[in-house]
């Protein structure tokens, strides 16, 4: 294989996995809060998280620029205290994939935990134990279907984030090429027959990736 | 022993309005369905907030609305059986009973747990999940689980309702020898007079959230307060007095 085939692979596979990671830690409790408590504004949270589910991956990654950008809201303060934007780096393609990813987790995963019967809920709690620790024992794990799929439909989809990716973090070869952005490379620039062994790949890896979460959430989808 | 309710409760198009209180004995909620019976059993148990009132058990505090006291459905000390029984799917029976000891001796909770094993007959079931058991030992399980902290108090929501009659009647015995074992104040919601005829102590009759009366059993069967009362109990009147007159007879010679 190609010394940049593999790069981009191997890249590709280091922003899902990380992104993933966050989608996990922070999409979890995001979803269990949506599934599970009253507080004002809830809706429009889910409304904000939801959209870059159906935006154009280039307007999320247009607000992720507003973000991040050297001027932009965080991005600044990155930038004045640290002299570093995270723009044009790895890490900006993981946000880029954790934000267009997320909204898979979160509306899956909210489904799996608003489908735990509240009795169950209430009877832990009756015997004695804490919200944590019946979300741990109770809650999380009779959801555990829908959150498989929702980590492993965000991880799929993670791996093919390209658009918001593109803004964010640029095309830069041996730095921020992703394999779809490879793949975008490659074929713009008439080299069809290595495109077409990276498509063939990740189609075989995206393919593999949704037929894991339909196993894991018949009941959902 | 005991436990003493007063509460008022507001929920849509509907109010709660009811005060009560039970020795150590078997108390039935007694009433048609939505006369608030089980939502007065969510408010004892914390899983809902009166709007005002009082809740005491043995003497402790659990809600005052005066003195701003509501005491998480953690802090009391009440063992609650489900109409629907609410064991947990994807644990074993064991591990569903033993989720019930939670605050107990480490040293304590074996010996509790074989304790009650053998009380409720379900040595064999262990290592099963709820879903490979049968109606009743799925009842005995719920019961056995709640009873592992050792509560105050007893409250079941129409735990037998989903049972097909031989075994509810099977239940009522079986209820009755736990109160023997266990001396737990018990409440019992049902809509069941035959129910409430043969297990009931006393008798709390509810109607439209409120009570309408309330006694020993067989004061209340033998001399309803007014028509409404009868009129609850009506349709199976020869029958029940008759399952009364036994069990206030029981009660007074006992």
């Amino acid at each position: 294989m190609d010394s940049s085939v593999f790069f981009s692979l191997r890249l590709s596979l280091q922003v899902a996995i990380a992104a993933t990671v966050l989608i996990v830690v922070i999409g979890v409790p995001i979803a269990y809060l949506l599934a599970r408590k009253n507080f004002p504004g809830k809706e429009l949270l889910d409304i904000i998280l939801t959209l870059p589910l159906v935006l154009p991956p280039t307007v999320t990654g247009y607000y992720l620029i507003l973000a991040f950008g050297r001027n932009g809201v965080v991005g600044r303060y990155l930038y004045n205290w640290f002299d570093w934007s995270i723009m044009f780096t790895w890490y900006a393609a993981v946000i880029a994939s954790f934000v267009v990813a997320l909204p898979l987790m979160i509306k899956t995963g909210r489904a799996a935990l608003e489908g735990v019967d509240r009795n169950l809920v209430n009877a832990a709690y009756t015997l004695g134990h804490s919200e944590w620790e019946t979300a741990l024992k109770v809650t999380l794990p009779l959801a555990k279907r829908g959150l498989l799929a929702g980590i492993v439909l965000s991880f799929a989809r993670a791996l093919g984030e390209f658009g918001a990716t593109l803004m964010l973090a640029g095309n830069i070869p041996g730095k921020t090429d992703t394999m779809p952005l490879a793949i975008y490379s490659l074929s713009a620039s008439g080299e069809q027959e290595q495109a077409a062994g990276m498509v063939v790949l990740l189609t075989f890896v995206a393919a593999l990736f949704l037929y894991l979460a339909n196993r894991y959430s018949r009941r959902i989808f | 022993m005991g436990l003493s309710v007063s509460v008022k409760k507001a929920v849509k198009g509907f109010t709660l309005d009811v005060s009560w209180q039970i020795g150590n004995e078997l108390a039935v909620l007694f009433g048609f369905s939505g006369s608030g019976k089980s939502l007065t059993l969510q408010l004892v148990a914390g899983l809902m907030k009166p709007d005002s009132g009082v809740i005491k058990a043995n003497g402790t505090i659990y809600f005052d609305s005066e003195r701003n006291i509501s005491a998480t459905p953690q802090q009391r000390s009440l063992g609650y059986v489900f109409q629907d029984l609410a064991l947990f799917p994807h644990m074993t029976v064991k591990q569903n009973i033993l989720f019930g000891a939670k605050g107990v001796p480490k040293r304590e909770t074996a010996e509790r747990y074989h304790e009650m094993i053998d009380a409720f007959y379900i040595n064999d079931l262990e290592k099963k999940r709820p879903s490979e058991i049968s109606g009743g030992q799925k009842q005995r399980v719920a019961f056995a689980r709640a009873l592992m902290r050792r509560p105050d108090v007893l409250l079941l929501d129409e735990p037998f309702s989903a049972l097909d009659t031989p075994l509810r009647i099977e239940m009522r015995a079986f209820l009755k020898d736990l109160r023997k074992t266990f001396q737990v104040p018990v409440v019992l919601v049902t809509h069941d007079a035959g129910e409430a005829a043969a297990l009931a102590d006393s008798i709390i009759v509810y109607s439209e959230g409120s009570v309408i009366q309330s006694g020993p059993a067989g004061d209340v069967f033998n001399n309803p307060a007014d028509e409404r009362v009868g009129r609850l109990l009506s349709g199976q009147e020869t029958a029940l007095r008759t399952f009364c007159r036994q069990n206030y007879n029981e009660s007074r010679t006992a």
